[in-house]
Formats: structure tokens, sequence, C-alpha cells
């Protein structure tokens, strides 16, 4: 059965790291359908969250494959119950005509509503901040698209685990020294 | 000691244990090349004609040797024309480390004169690669590169010095020891007792072995495995050389072109026990059916090998050798009378063709009595790989060198030169095609200015005969361009090389050219005249099984 996972990695902060991970995606056929990247508190790493769709089987040579390169300190599934997620995202919307001033009164109470936040506006557009699981940056989504939107610009999940137990950490704690292999 | 970074490479490589490396200078490496010109009482280079033939030389030097072969290259074209040797040896793990220069580190990213981007080229076809950009970092990344290498499941890894990092200087450590960056591996043998049970039900025990099998040296395991579960063995062409072909239980290779006993044991056993293989395609046939009637036990340092393929009942990972020890110590002594009787008759089924006239199989028997248990056999790709498969018998593991995952037609000639090195300069034989040999002959400039004793076996048919079957029985004999037609003279084209070449029609014009081969200590070319229509058989269709196995052309 296929269904969306995420994999959490952290990789050695170098040249073409990106390049590697997404080339192993690519030439094993597997999808990426979101990819984040971020610093951690190590300049030496980098922390990536890899959306996928697939099935057990793809989950499974996804982490093995992975746990193969070189520059991968640290990989993992992040399990569904066992994970926050979030999503950033910016959307601008065009405020227009007649209704101007009502369809940017029911804007502005649905970003209310979801936790949002207006951070750049004129005449004509509003930029609203959203974060959260995906299905609430969607449903955001969804409602506000007959508003008209300008502009979107999504992180893609990033991801933590819940809980001491599950941690991917840039430095191996003393019990565990040596990362095992997934 | 300072030194500028050539030389900083040259003495690490030298530290490595490196005794000789193939290559091709060029603008982007001629600071390696003056080293290398300063150091040449340490360590040989060998010129090769061409840098994929360098490739296939380091790949071929490294499966005869064991060791690490090392090629080198300059930038642009020069690293381009390595990528199909590099593919190789990732394809059937061997560890390879390839060197290649680059332009100037402020030259990078300019489409500069011979810049190619290597490290991002040859990415899905290495196990790592480096692009050095400082001198701080050239002696460590050099360690890294050879630990890689060999980690694991081995293979390639490419390092990348633009010029710049070649000339700039640094303190060289003679004994400096890098941090490993080995991968942290468990190995998993939870499973044990479950496997004693199954062994314990099992009443036709398989074994399957791979190039694992070779790469973990656990050959002597393997053989006890068999007597203890008293079971057939079918080898994988990775590991055609794990067990002895003298040995009673060894039915050799399985697959598309496997032994007729060996391909029949393994779909009627009811226990196959895989290990050191990937399960490739060509070894499988169609999945569905190749693991419907038994239990399966996979073993394979690679974990990810595990389940890829083939969903085993059991499976462990880590060293072959390591876990095969663990195995042996509780396993007790099987017996099973009935399946052996079986695999008799299965044996005695008389299926390949008879080695009458000038056939292949005449050939290569031929050829193999002339020979010894230590002779390095190198092949090219095609219906003359197939038959060595089925008639050179190998008796030691690492004589065999061949293109297995990748399927490299002019893979040969490279591979008999770096083979023939490791082997201590001892007469190397290659068989080839004459369409295999037309793609990278040049490489007989090289085994002519090293002197090399190999003995070429050209099996010529004026056609691509591998195609030609295809085309045979799956495209209505459309011989769409297999039909070569191109009347090059093969000896001629040796002596105009400054080796030997000889004509042979007959077995008595073969014997003589092989004696005469003997006494020589160059090149000797024997271009012997074959049928197009000479078919590998038998064969099992592709994605197809043993039930749809064609024995008779």
């Amino acid at each position: 059965m296929e269904e969306r996972f995420a994999v959490g990695l952290i990789v050695n902060n170098r040249f073409g790291v990106l390049d590697r991970i997404a080339g192993l995606y690519a030439k094993r056929c597997y999808n990426i359908d979101a990819i984040s990247a971020g610093p951690t508190e190590n300049p030496e790493y980098t922390r990536l969250t890899i959306v996928s769709t697939g099935d057990e089987y793809m989950k499974d040579q996804v982490v093995r494959q992975l746990y193969k390169l070189y520059d991968v300190k640290t990989v993992a599934l992040l399990e569904q119950e066992h994970t926050l997620f979030a999503q950033h995202m910016f959307v601008k919307m065009h405020l227009t005509g007649t209704e101007r001033g009502s369809s940017k009164h029911q804007v502005l109470e649905l970003i209310n509503e979801y936790g949002g936040k207006v951070v750049d506006f004129g005449e004509e557009h509003l930029t609203a901040e959203i974060t959260g699981t995906k299905e609430k940056v969607d449903s955001f989504v969804e409602k506000i698209r007959k508003f008209g939107i300008l502009e979107l610009s999504s992180s893609g999940d990033i991801a933590i685990g819940i809980g001491w137990d599950n941690t991917l950490s840039v430095a191996p704690r003393e019990a565990e020294e040596d990362q095992p292999e997934p | 000691m300072k030194m500028n970074g050539a030389r900083i490479l040259v003495e690490e490589l030298i530290h490595q244990g490196v005794e000789v490396i193939f290559g091709y200078p060029g603008g982007a490496v001629l600071n390696i090349y003056d080293e290398l010109y300063l150091a040449s009482d340490r360590i040989r280079h060998v010129l090769s004609a061409h840098e994929q033939g360098a490739a296939h030389a380091a790949d071929g030097y490294a499966r005869a040797s064991g060791k690490t072969g090392v090629v080198l290259a300059t930038s642009g074209p020069g690293a381009t024309n390595l990528v199909t040797g590099i593919a190789n040896a990732y394809l059937d793990s061997v560890p390879m480390v390839a060197i290649t220069g680059n332009v100037a580190v402020s030259s990078l990213g300019k489409d500069s004169f011979q810049e190619v981007d290597i490290v991002g080229i040859t990415q899905p076809i290495v196990k790592h690669n480096f692009m050095v950009r400082d001198i701080k970092d050239l002696q460590q990344t050099i360690q890294e590169a050879f630990e890689i290498a060999n980690d694991g499941r081995k293979g390639p890894v490419l390092i990348d010095i633009p010029k710049n990092v070649q000339a700039a200087e640094w303190e060289y450590d003679p004994d400096m020891k890098a941090p490993s960056v080995k991968k942290a591996r468990k190995t998993s043998i939870s499973s044990l007792d479950e496997l004693l049970e199954m062994v314990k039900k099992a009443k036709r025990p398989f074994i399957y072995a791979g190039g694992g099998v070779i790469a973990s040296g656990a050959e002597k395991e393997v053989l006890e495995l068999s007597r203890r579960l008293d079971a057939a063995v079918g080898l994988s062409m990775m590991g055609l050389t794990s067990v002895p072909a003298s040995y009673p239980l060894n039915l050799g290779m399985c697959g598309m072109h496997g032994q007729y006993a060996s391909i029949m044991a393994q779909s009627q056993c009811d226990l196959l026990f895989a290990v050191g293989v990937r399960f490739s395609d060509r070894a499988t046939g169609d999945l569905n059916e190749y693991t419907s009637k038994c239990m399966t036990v996979h073993i394979d340092i690679d974990r990810a090998e595990i389940g890829k393929n083939v969903s085993p009942d059991i499976s462990m990972w880590g060293d072959v050798k390591m876990i095969l020890q663990r195995i042996l110590d509780v396993l007790p002594q099987c017996e099973h009378p009935d399946w052996l009787r079986q695999i008799e008759e299965y044996k005695s089924a008389e299926v390949l063709p008879p080695a009458k006239g000038f056939s292949p199989r005449a050939i290569i028997e031929e050829v193999n009595r002339h020979g010894d248990a230590d002779t390095v056999v190198a092949t090219d790709v095609g219906q003359h790989q197939m038959w060595t498969m089925q008639f050179y018998k190998f008796e030691k593991p690492q004589r065999l060198l061949t293109s297995g995952g990748l399927g490299t037609m002019g893979y040969g000639l490279g591979a008999a030169i770096g083979g023939c090195i490791a082997n201590g300069r001892k007469r190397t034989v290659l068989f080839t095609g004459d369409g295999s040999f037309g793609m990278n002959l040049n490489e007989m400039a090289t085994a002519v200015s090293q002197n090399l004793p190999l003995t070429i076996v050209v099996m010529n048919n004026d056609v691509l005969g591998m195609v030609r079957q295809w085309q045979t029985i799956f495209y209505d004999c459309h011989y769409s361009h297999t039909t070569l037609d191109r009347r090059t003279d093969f000896p001629a084209l040796a002596a105009a090389f400054g080796a030997k070449g000889v004509s042979a029609h007959t077995m008595e014009e073969l014997k003589k050219a092989l004696d005469e081969a003997d006494q020589s200590d160059g090149p000797v070319l024997i271009d012997c005249h074959i049928g197009m229509d000479e078919k590998v058989l038998p064969m099992i269709p592709p994605g197809r099984s043993a039930r749809d196995m064609i024995v008779k052309g």
C-alpha cells in the first residue's frame, strides 16, 4: 500500500551533498514530494527532511540505500505517531475589484482562524504567514484559493521526533556512540 | 615534511601499499606525472592507450590481486573516458581509487578548457567521491578514499584534484592516520536458531554463492557449508571461481546461460542458501517463480541487498565469512542421499554441445589444458564470455576477470593487462569476440610496450554473436546491424601493433598457436574462426523461469 512517509537525515554540510541524496532518489526511481534542508546547531552538519510516497518495500530500501552514502551520518524513517511535522508557508493574495473590502475582511478572518499572521500588505495584495501541519496548511490554501492566490512559497515538511527516544542527534549520545545501521 | 600536493599524493599512494597505477597523462595532471617521474623507483606507472583501458586494467588488477586498483587521468575527456571503467567496477563491487586532475579552483565552474564536473558525472556510479579544494585536506582524503573503497561492500571511489592543489605546498605526515570514515555496521545473525530449524526440515538444500564469497575470502566456508548441508552449489558469474570446478557438488553457473544441472537444482530445491549474491535479473529470471518452491536464506554484507530483489525467509547481514563461521559452529552434519541422486541425474543430462570440431567448447577446453590453476583468464562480453563460464574449469578464486553487472564489451583487454601484471606477469588468457575486441583493441599497444605474455583468443564469427542469437530467437532472424563484414585481418593487426598474430581454423592450428604462445614472452593473438550460428545454450529467455529453458538450438 502506498502512503506518504518522511525520512530524516543528518548529513555532512559539504559541496554536492544534496546532489548525492536527490541523485539516489532519482536513480532508484523514488519520488520526492517535498524536501527541506537547513543548518543544525553544528555547522558541520545539515538536517534534511524528505517526504515521499511509497510502499513498505520502498521505505526499507530508501533508508538502507541512503545509509550507504558516506556523507549521511544518520538516517531514520520518521514514523507518523512519533514525529512532529510542520510546514511554514507564505501566501500572497490578490485582493480584487469591488469586493475588495469584503474579501479582505474574509481573508483576514481566515488568517486569524488558522493562527496566521499578515506580514506584508498593499492596495491590492496581502501576504500571510501560516505554520502548521500539512493538513492545516493545505486546508487553509483550499479555503483561500477562491480569493485569488498571487504567489505561494512553502518550506515543505520539517520534522522532529517526539520524546527522548526519537532523536536524530548530530552528536551521537554517549550510550550509543555508533549510529547503528538502520 | 613540506611538499607539494602532487608529491603528497604519490607519497600517500606508496604509503597505502600501491605498487602499480594505470593512467594517461594530460594538462591537469602534469604535476602528478612529474612526481611519478621522480618516484619511478618506488611506484610503477603503466601507460595505457586510452583512459578506459587504464580503468579496466586497474579493475582487472584489483580482481586478480584482491588489492585496490588505482587509475589516474587528466581532467575533461581524460576523466569522462574513465566513466565506463568506474561504472564497471561499481556494478561488480571492485575496490578502485580513480584519481583525476581538474582545472585550478579559481577556474572551476567557468567552462574552462578541459573542465568537466567529474564528481557530478560519476556520482551515481561510485561509493563516494571527493573534490579536494584545499591542500590541507589532501592526505586525509586519500586515506579516506582507500578506506571507503574497501569498507563493507567494495567499490570505486574518485578523487578529483584541481591543478593548483597539486602545486600548493603543505605538510606531509607519514604517520598520519585519518579518523575512520567506515560505516558502523551491525552484524545480524539473530535468526541462527530459526535457520537451524529450517535446515533440519530441508530435504533439497541448494547453495547459491556469489562474488561476496570471494570479496570476503569465504571460499573454504562455502565448501564446508556444502559438505555439512549435503547441498549442491550453484554460482553467480561473479562467484564462479569461489568453489573449485572439480568439486563434485559444484554445478556451475546459475541463471540465463547457466548450466542445466545448476538451473534444475535451483528450481527444485526446498532451501535456497544464497551467500554474497544480489539476485541480478540475469540470475533469477522470473522473480515470482524463482523462489516459489523453496525457503530462502540470504546472507550479504550489504543490508540494502536483503529484500531488494528477493524477499528472504531468513536474512543475515554482515561479513559473509564471519557469518558462515558462526553458522558452521553449530550446524549439524546433514545427509540427503535422494537429493544427491537427483543432482547426479541432472548432471548426467547431456545438454551442452559436444567438444567436436573447431567448436567454441573445443577451443576453450584446449586453452584450459594449456594453462594451470593459477592462470588468470579475462573475458570480454558476449557469447565467448558465456562459453568461458560453461567450459573453462576454474580451480582457484580471483582467476577470472569478467564484466558481470555492467556487461562491458571492451573490458577484456584492459582487464587482462591489469590481471597479468597482478599475477607476476605470468601468461594470461583473454577470451574475446571480434565485436568486443574491436571496441578497445588499441590496448594492444599497451600489451606490446609492457611486453605482457597475453594469449588473446578471438572467437571470430564475423557477427555480434549474442545479439544475433537474440535476433534469431526473439526477432524473426532480423539480423539488424549485427553482421559485421569488417574484413579486419586480426593477425596482421596484431603484427602492426608489434605483437604476434596467427589464424586458426582447426584444432591442430590452435594447438600449434598455443604452443608458440607458450614459447613467447609477449602478447600473441589467435584468431579463431568459428561459425556465426553457434549458440549459447541452455538459455532461459529474459524474465522467464527454468520451465522455459531452451536446451536445443
